[in-house]
């Protein structure tokens, strides 16, 4: 039996210890807003987040996250997540969208730790893969969210 | 390709006219009146008080307008652009449009996916290009082709959906009309409503859509002139973006039913090798599985849930069938090819003048020694030789598909661009009537042509039918994903060319040897139409050279193999256009000349490639100074009825190539949704990046070396250049936008490269040697 904390609610599951949280979520929680990609923490379609930081699913053991607080694309109540949707919807960024639950939940973290990002800031951390190609408008979002928190400060 | 004149036909033309005259006798010779599009009201199903006027769309009476759209989403905006198309010859309200994907029928079939199997560019209409799209439309309505690729969505729908807009604005206004008691010309239309000039009265569609499905459909009515338009040729917001953000949106992997199972196939390594025995003891002792099961090619792990049978997939041992490619590798294959080079002319597709005599001249005339006259130079001949590996499409969501077999009815869920095959081939592997099965069609995460096949319907239904009636996803690995595609066929190409002493271009003679992709993707598909016969998309981009030389000749070799390929996101050119711009920009080297000049001299016949092309260099300051280490390459090509340019510029640390910005010119006629134009090139250039400086496939033991992203690498943030687009605007019919954009990035890339280093390099992924 492993509980934890999922967008703010506590959540049990009975699996093994080993399944990776990915696989937790989307098939025993029907959280299937966090994607599948590779399995190898290579693509960040899985990014989720853990304490509030960046993590891939994929290879996380759901026995790492007991009694934690796990984050998804599903969240309602986080400020920065909604302002970067916003700025999403505003630059049009998602193309096919399968990359994009794991663009915003590492872009989320990185405001999160750093609210100003610089465009090195924003390469060193976005480390996605979107096969599509939606990088240009990625950053440009990131940069409006940014933005908008600065003229609210 | 020039016209085609009717009293001097090539030899190639006069193939094309047998074939077109064939097909016309077999499915009608004459363009399909859009009209014929329209359907009929119960072609569409309705839910609640939605009214279908036609086949196409639906009007609640809250005023909502619910438009079918029989195309794939994807990405490239086609749930958007389509109903724009719609809406704007309805007079709608925007706001009040919303989308449905389509039932499969035929009215929604895509009449102009099959134009891109013909050779003929975007300044050909010649009788024998008319006739032949003509003949072409009517063999996709034949063969009821609902099928989303070949970046033919807008280019089928452009006249047929505004005449269903059009067609039920004016059984709107007439019911309204009816109602007023009087004249239908004395009304109009604005914003969803029907307004009576005269008095000012309205009626909103929602209130008239009940009488206005009563009416017969009217024919001819006339289309807005594009100095109408309120939608078309402006941005709009895509419709699919908002659930994409919060993770809403439903693709195939997120398919979740009740009772349903999970699979994970272990599939042949070697391409046609079978299963020839198994042990699953062990794989059934664990945890949640429930069956293991033989399908063709693979043994499935059905399990409670993904990860699961994942895990005890790893525990099958299976034992496969020989196969004359079990120690193939891509070594092996190269060899085959340049074997092919060596012995076979080729089919030719393209012979003006003489190439080869030509070049014999020079060669003469080189030989002669010391013979140049005044002022001019020592004539050239030139020869390279270029290979572009097998690639794969890595769309991120992996291939997967959902089934259910019970009580003799058939339920796909199928992220695919192929719904009607889809549908049929469901119908084939279960034994039971095409009506017997009902298609789900989620949204795909990423398509890129891998999912116009239909192997993952064929493996769920064949699992399926052995689990007792409940639904089953069956998912694969990214590993097998990366190593069970249908590749973007590896291609070498020869080029021999002379340049006279006066620095003109005399003879360019390319032969290309690559598998056809469209045998591939035939075979697999519609077995019964596959011919290994002369295939215009493995030679597309390179056979319709747009550049004024007077003897050219382009010949296909096509090649066998045991590696499945097929349609990969820009096809053919996305290697012809690596190899006849790099060449060009070899032989405007080797002349002396600026690579734009060079072209530009040469394309007197194409003044939309010229302006394209003029507008690249323009925007992307050719010939203004740059930074110390950088340098600009430039590339054309002409692809899916556009134009597209590109200007890349780049610099070098080591033997890492940084490419800093790229500016992009697209002619695609008539713009639709320009948002959606700019992204897909934004994405295209990105696409073209990764497979420029990294993608590649090999064979080892008959098999794929790469498994995942960490050896078959993408661009990623850090790896982005500034993309600028720049977007023509003209009146022309619609050309595609999914593709046109792939293929002229790596070229440019390359060029640019020669540009700062002289290093010419022949060979994807490119790769510079440490200076």
């Amino acid at each position: 039996m492993q509980q934890f904390q999922l967008n703010g609610r506590p959540v049990q599951v009975d699996v093994e210890d080993d399944m990776p949280l990915l696989w937790v979520l989307r098939d025993e929680l029907g959280h299937t807003g966090t994607k599948f990609g590779c399995g190898v923490a290579a693509c960040g379609a899985c990014t989720v987040h853990l304490n509030g930081g960046a993590v891939r699913s994929c290879v996380l053991p759901v026995s790492a996250v007991v009694g934690q607080s796990v984050q998804t694309i599903e969240a309602k109540d986080d400020a920065i997540l909604t302002r970067l949707q916003a700025a999403w919807v505003q630059h049009q960024v998602p193309q096919c969208g399968y990359c994009q639950s794991g663009m915003l939940m590492a872009a989320t973290a990185l405001l999160r730790e750093n609210p100003q990002p610089s465009d090195a800031d924003i390469d060193a951390a976005m480390t996605n893969i979107c096969r599509c190609g939606t990088y240009q408008r990625v950053r440009a979002a990131i940069h409006t969210a940014a933005g908008q928190r600065k003229r609210a400060a | 390709m020039s016209t085609d004149n009717p009293t001097k036909l090539s030899r190639r033309g006069f193939l094309i006219a047998g074939a077109v005259a064939t097909g016309g006798l077999l499915v009608g010779c004459g363009a399909p009146a859009p009209q014929e599009r329209l359907g009929k009201p119960a072609d569409l199903p309705v839910q609640g008080d939605e009214v279908a006027l036609n086949g196409w769309v639906k009007i609640s009476p809250d005023g909502t307008v619910t438009v079918a759209v029989p195309r794939t989403e994807m990405g490239q905006g086609v749930m958007t652009s389509l109903p724009m198309l719609l809406a704007d010859e309805l007079d709608a309200r925007w706001e009040d449009v919303r989308v449905e994907p389509a039932p499969v029928a035929q009215i929604y079939a895509n009449e102009a996916m099959m134009l891109n199997a013909l050779p003929f560019g975007v300044d050909d209409d010649g009788w024998l290009a008319r006739t032949a799209a003509a003949v072409m439309q009517r063999t996709g309505r034949v063969l009821r082709l609902q099928v989303t690729g070949g970046s033919s969505s807008i280019r089928d729908a452009w006249v047929p959906l505004r005449v269903v807009g059009a067609t039920a604005r004016a059984m709107l206004v007439q019911a309204a009309a009816q109602r007023w008691q009087v004249p239908a010309a004395d009304c109009r239309t604005e914003a969803g409503q029907v307004v009576h000039t005269a008095t000012g009265r309205k009626l909103g569609y929602g209130e008239l859509a009940a009488d206005a499905a009563q009416l017969t459909p009217p024919q001819d009515v006339p289309l807005k002139s594009p100095d109408q338009f309120k939608l078309i040729g402006r941005a709009a917001a895509r419709k699919d973006i908002p659930a994409k953000v919060d993770g809403s949106a439903q693709f195939g992997v997120d398919v979740r039913l009740p009772g349903m199972l999970y699979a994970v196939p272990v599939q042949a390594p070697v391409f046609g090798a079978d299963v020839a025995s198994f042990d699953a003891a062990e794989a059934l002792r664990m945890r949640g599985v429930k069956q293991v099961v033989q399908i063709p090619r693979a043994v499935v792990v059905v399990a409670d849930s993904w990860w699961r049978a994942k895990q005890a997939a790893a525990k099958v041992q299976v034992t496969w069938t020989a196969t004359p490619h079990d120690q193939t590798s891509s070594a092996d294959i190269a060899r085959q090819a340049e074997e092919a080079l060596a012995q076979q002319s080729g089919t030719s597709f393209t012979n003006r003048g003489d190439a080869d005599q030509a070049l014999k001249d020079e060669q003469a005339a080189q030989g002669t020694g010391g013979t140049a006259p005044a002022g001019g130079k020592q004539p050239k001949l030139l020869q390279a030789r270029y290979h572009a590996p097998y690639l794969a499409h890595a769309a991120l969501e992996p291939i997967n598909c959902t089934a259910q077999v019970k009580d003799g009815a058939v339920t796909v869920w199928a992220s695919t661009q192929s719904a009607s095959l889809a549908k049929w081939r469901a119908s084939q592997v279960a034994g039971v009537d095409g009506d017997r099965v009902t298609l789900h069609l989620p949204l795909v995460g990423g398509g890129f042509g891998r999912r116009l096949e239909i192997d993952m319907v064929e493996q769920a239904v064949a699992v399926a039918m052995q689990v007792g009636g409940q639904p089953v996803k069956l998912l694969w690995t990214r590993e097998d994903d990366t190593r069970h595609d249908m590749y973007r066929p590896a291609a070498w190409a020869d080029f021999r060319a002379a340049i006279d002493a006066q620095g003109q271009v005399t003879a360019w003679h390319n032969r290309v040897a690559a598998q056809s992709p469209t045998y591939g993707a035939t075979q697999r598909l519609l077995p019964w139409a596959a011919a290994d016969s002369p295939d215009k998309n493995q030679i597309e981009g390179a056979y319709d050279l747009p550049y004024d030389i007077p003897n050219l000749a382009v010949r296909q070799v096509r090649l066998k193999g045991h590696v499945p390929v097929g349609y990969w996101r820009s096809v053919g050119h996305s290697y012809n256009a690596f190899f006849v711009e790099s060449f060009a920009d070899e032989l405007a080297h080797a002349a002396g000349q600026d690579p734009l000049a060079w072209r530009r001299a040469r394309l007197g016949q194409h003044p939309r490639h010229l302006a394209v092309l003029e507008r690249a260099a323009k925007e992307a300051g050719w010939g203004q100074g740059l930074p110390p280490g950088r340098a600009r390459g430039i590339a054309l090509q002409e692809a899916f009825g556009s134009i597209c340019a590109q200007v890349a510029e780049v610099s070098v640390q080591g033997d890492q190539v940084r490419v800093h910005r790229v500016v992009c010119a697209i002619d695609c006629g008539h713009v639709v949704n320009p948002d959606t134009v700019e992204a897909q090139m934004q994405g295209s250039i990105v696409f073209g990046l990764s497979a420029a400086l990294f993608g590649e496939i090999t064979l080892a033991q008959g098999r794929v070396v790469q498994s995942s992203f960490p050896d078959y690498p993408m661009v990623k943030l850090a790896h982005m250049p500034r993309i600028d687009v720049h977007i023509m605007r003209n009146a022309h019919a619609p050309g595609g936008v999914g593709e046109p954009g792939v293929p002229p990035v790596a070229p440019a890339v390359a060029n640019a490269l020669f540009a700062l280093t002289g290093q010419r390099l022949r060979s994807l992924p490119l790769s510079l040697k440490a200076t």
